[in-house]
């Protein structure tokens, strides 16, 4: 299960024009501003509007060729979709908005039921089935809404911000649970999103869009680490450790202690953003708590700013000027400290 | 056909937005004598006002302006509405000078409240006649056709006064009416005939007169037996009592009688 | 919980809007022959024109329903051109005087009309004087408040939920009978409850167009215009009468649909 896609649309004065290939199994992120053409993309892929130019192609069979005159209206298209404000219809129990897909598909009610009720068990909310979808929590309903998408096992599953409405608490939470979902899924899957957390938690591979255009693709790691513009840097920058803690501190699970300024108790994520990392020759005065030593193990220049990739007891990415860099006569292999205020350090339970 | 059918309905429409007093027919009105009018002797001054049946618009508008031309220092206003309504505004102590009914009823209802000033005079009626559209497709022939099942026919509702008499007149020809329709007033029964709708409608010849020529009408004997009289009466607190005898004195005169003919009403 | 007060400018106004649309009410309740009501009300013609009245008014709302909701439908989604000149012709029954409405249904569907004669000639029928002429009537001057307020309804639905639809397999008719139709239910409601008291209280378009016959076409609205001409007090009688059955039939279908509401 493939997609292949080129899309070229044009909405007002913004064209979009995107390559995209998920192979089976594989989580694209598409990540990018509002107003990028992120979700223009995905109601292409998804049928719900025409491109302009290109093809869409999913396990061999055409869903969209422009030149070829091939459009697969969206009800034909084997795809679950995912929305942002969850769109479970509020005329229907939960149950039936899960089932609603396999009785349009044709199936008997009953299967339709029995197959709903097994997905709203796998996603844990077996018990809310009878209740409408103004009576859930935004975390329930983005649940039902994703077994609502994946019941009818389709070729490709569309995530279209998934997370973003929700609070910060129950973000993490179905974040956690989407990520062992799509790992379980065997289908294509394009997850469109603002959020760099996300893209970094559940795709495989990124796709950076801005203006329309791919600016930037790769592992999310390898996209961090080697921003290839400003924008992307300052997206896909925050480094994000997983650690344990205890009021202030955190003792982070690869190693090193961290202090940060809102007391937190568990498991938590503790997310530094590269431009409040600063860097010394050595251990600097007035000892801030947050210091750590670390090797540069790669820089990668964008715009007036160097990337410094370090390695050490905390991995980190740190931003510093070009002229700084310069003073501080870095290069690949060269011993730093780096320190990092506690105020500047964001901490998430997980 | 459809041309005239636009054209239909614009009339029509027109006539049931206005009054019920029925379309103009200008060739009806009587034209003014200057000297020879009786009561253009002059000296009449101030203003009349003329209480009407509505379906005397258009005569008594007309008379109305010979008066006016004959004494220019005389303005006559008319209070044109149905006989009921005017009765009750002047027994309410409405103002005027000259009531004339469209049925002795109403007129019992003033002169029994005493604001008359002598005995009613009845001055012309009205009489039914057969309303059927131009050219009697259905080939109506008198008041027996009133019975045929086969035919589309409206009467007006017993409750207003041309479907009173036109009870009287089935009951006096021995007709049980099949109609389709009990109209509330004359100008609905007629709109019906002038757009084909129905083969023929009980209506009263003023009315047939006033709607020109998409209808016709055909007289029956027993029209006699439901004549309506129009009795008028110079009202007792008169605010302008020489100008209302002058009135009376023109509607009574051949000159007025001659513009009611015109219009279809009949000599009493 | 607590609703904040009504602000001053909007409580005096529509205290006003109240006094006005219920004192006409109140001068009905007034005059109203109570020791006549009996009387009156048992009177043969009565019962036969509220029967009347009930199921023509019904039956248009009814053919409102399912003639309208797919013209607002299209009215709301559909991108054809021409569609601001096709809603300004839908709301001309709104403006036409009735009774012209009555004369124009006869150019149409009368038996001298367009489409009327080629029925005539065909089938034998005709339409005006009848019952069905009636419904057709009250139809054509009581739809378009039922397409108008259900347009809104489409228009204020989130089109969004249509989408997903789709992407669950469902056609637009599926999507349409089981997405649209169910959300915009409320303004399917609205719009039948104002088609149906406008219905009910239809007269000038009825009355030329369908002629005044008891039994068969003397809707309540026209025995009152006529019981008015002669007998005041028992056209106030009738006029109640069609208030009261029209105002308990609207409280009851409220509290049916209001008691599914809270249970939603």
């Amino acid at each position: 299960m493939t997609l292949a896609a080129r899309v070229v649309v044009g909405r007002g004065p913004l064209t979009v024009d995107v390559a995209l290939e998920v192979a089976d199994g594989e989580v694209l992120a598409v990540l990018g501003p509002n107003g990028a053409g992120k979700s223009t993309l995905l109601r292409v892929l998804a049928g719900l509007l025409p491109p302009d130019g290109g093809r869409v192609v999913v396990d061999g069979a055409t869903w969209d060729d422009v030149a070829g005159r091939v459009h697969l209206p969206a009800h034909r298209r084997p795809l679950g979709m995912v929305f942002q404000d969850h769109l479970l219809f509020p005329h229907l129990s939960v149950l039936d908005n899960v089932a609603f897909g396999p009785r349009t598909r044709g199936a008997p009610k009953s299967a339709a039921r029995r197959a709903a009720a097994a997905w709203l068990e796998r996603v844990g909310i077996a018990g809310l089935g009878d209740r409408r979808p103004g009576q859930l929590s935004g975390g329930q309903a983005q649940r039902a809404a994703l077994a609502r998408a994946l019941v009818g096992d389709p070729a490709l599953l569309l995530l279209d911000e998934p997370l973003s409405a929700l609070d910060a608490r129950t973000r993490l939470a179905v974040r956690a649970e989407l990520r062992r979902h799509l790992a379980d899924f065997a289908g294509s899957t394009v997850l469109v999103t603002h959020d760099p957390v996300d893209a970094m938690a559940l795709a495989d591979r990124v796709v950076v869009v801005e203006d329309g255009a791919v600016v930037q693709a790769g592992a999310p790691a390898e996209v961090a680490r080697h921003p290839r513009t400003d924008y992307v840097a300052r997206l896909v920058g925050l480094s994000l450790l997983p650690g344990t803690a205890e009021g202030l501190t955190v003792r982070l699970d690869g190693g090193g202690v961290v202090t940060v300024a809102e007391p937190a108790q568990g498991p938590v994520l503790v997310a530094v953003r590269p431009e409040s990392v600063a860097l010394y020759p050595s251990r600097p005065e007035g000892s801030p708590r947050n210091a750590w030593p670390a090797v540069v193990a790669g820089a990668t220049p964008h715009g007036s700013t160097v990337r410094c990739e370090l390695d050490g007891e905390v991995p980190l990415l740190a931003d510093v000027t070009a002229t700084a860099f310069a003073e501080l006569g870095l290069a690949p292999g060269s011993r730093v400290w780096a320190v990092v205020k506690a105020s500047e350090v964001a901490v998430y339970a997980r | 056909m459809r041309g005239r059918g636009t054209a239909v309905l614009v009339a029509v429409a027109l006539g049931a937005l206005g009054a019920c007093g029925g379309g103009g027919d200008d060739g009806a009105q009587a034209s003014g004598g200057t000297s020879a009018s009786p009561s253009g002797d002059g000296g009449l001054s101030g203003t009349l006002t003329v209480f009407a049946a509505a379906s005397l618009t258009d005569v008594f508008t007309g008379l109305g302006e010979q008066l006016e031309g004959d004494d220019p220092d005389l303005t006559v206003q008319f209070n044109f509405a149905g006989s009921s309504a005017l009765a009750t505004q002047l027994t309410q102590g409405a103002p005027a000078d000259v009531f004339a009914s469209a049925n002795p009823t109403q007129m019992a209802v003033v002169t029994d409240a005493g604001l008359a000033d002598g005995d009613p005079t009845v001055f012309t009626a009205n009489v039914l006649q057969i309303a059927v559209p131009a050219g009697n497709p259905a080939g109506i022939t008198g008041l027996a056709d009133f019975g045929r099942e086969d035919l589309a026919l409206a009467v007006c509702a017993p409750e207003v006064p041309c479907g009173a008499a036109a009870e009287d007149v089935f009951a006096a020809a021995g007709v049980t009416p099949l109609p389709d329709t009990q109209e509330e007033d004359v100008r609905a029964a007629l709109t019906k005939v002038e757009l084909g709708e129905v083969d023929a409608a009980l209506v009263y010849a003023t009315d047939v007169t006033a709607a020109g020529d998409a209808v016709e009408g055909i007289a029956f004997p027993e029209a006699e037996d439901a004549v309506n009289d129009y009795p008028l009466v110079t009202l007792a607190e008169a605010p302008n009592a020489d100008a209302a005898q002058a009135f009376v004195d023109l509607v009574l005169s051949d000159e007025g009688q001659q513009a009611l003919e015109a219009a279809g009403f009949r000599s009493p | 919980m607590r609703r904040p007060r009504t602000p001053a400018p909007l409580l005096v106004p529509a205290a006003l809007a109240v006094a006005f649309l219920v004192l006409p009410l109140a001068g009905l309740l007034v005059r109203t022959p109570w020791s006549q009501l009996g009387t009156l009300l048992t009177a043969p013609g009565v019962g036969q024109a509220l029967r009347l009245s009930l199921v023509s008014a019904t039956l248009a709302t009814l053919v409102s329903v399912v003639l309208g909701v797919p013209l607002a439908w299209v009215l709301a989604r559909s991108r054809a051109r021409g569609r601001a000149v096709l809603r300004a012709l839908v709301t001309v029954p709104l403006v036409l005087p009735p009774v012209v409405g009555g004369v124009a249904l006869f150019l149409v569907l009368g038996r001298q009309g367009i489409v009327g004669r080629w029925l005539a000639e065909a089938t034998g029928i005709t339409i005006p004087f009848t019952t069905t002429a009636v419904v057709i009537a009250e139809t054509f001057v009581a739809m378009p408040f039922l397409v108008i307020s259900v347009e809104g309804a489409l228009r204020a639905a989130d089109a969004r939920y249509e989408d997903a639809a789709a992407t669950l397999g469902a056609d637009r008719w599926t999507t349409f009978r089981r997405v649209t139709l169910p959300l915009v239910a409320p303004g399917v409601a609205a719009g039948a409850v104002l088609c149906w008291a406008r219905a009910l209280g239809e007269f000038g378009a009825t009355i030329t167009f369908a002629g005044n016959f008891p039994g068969t076409t003397q809707t309540m609205p026209l025995a009152v215009y006529l019981a008015l001409q002669r007998d005041p007090q028992a056209a106030i009688v009738l006029s109640l009468v069609l208030l009261v059955v029209s105002v308990a039939t609207l409280l009851l279908l409220r509290d049916r649909w209001l008691g599914r509401g809270a249970a939603a």
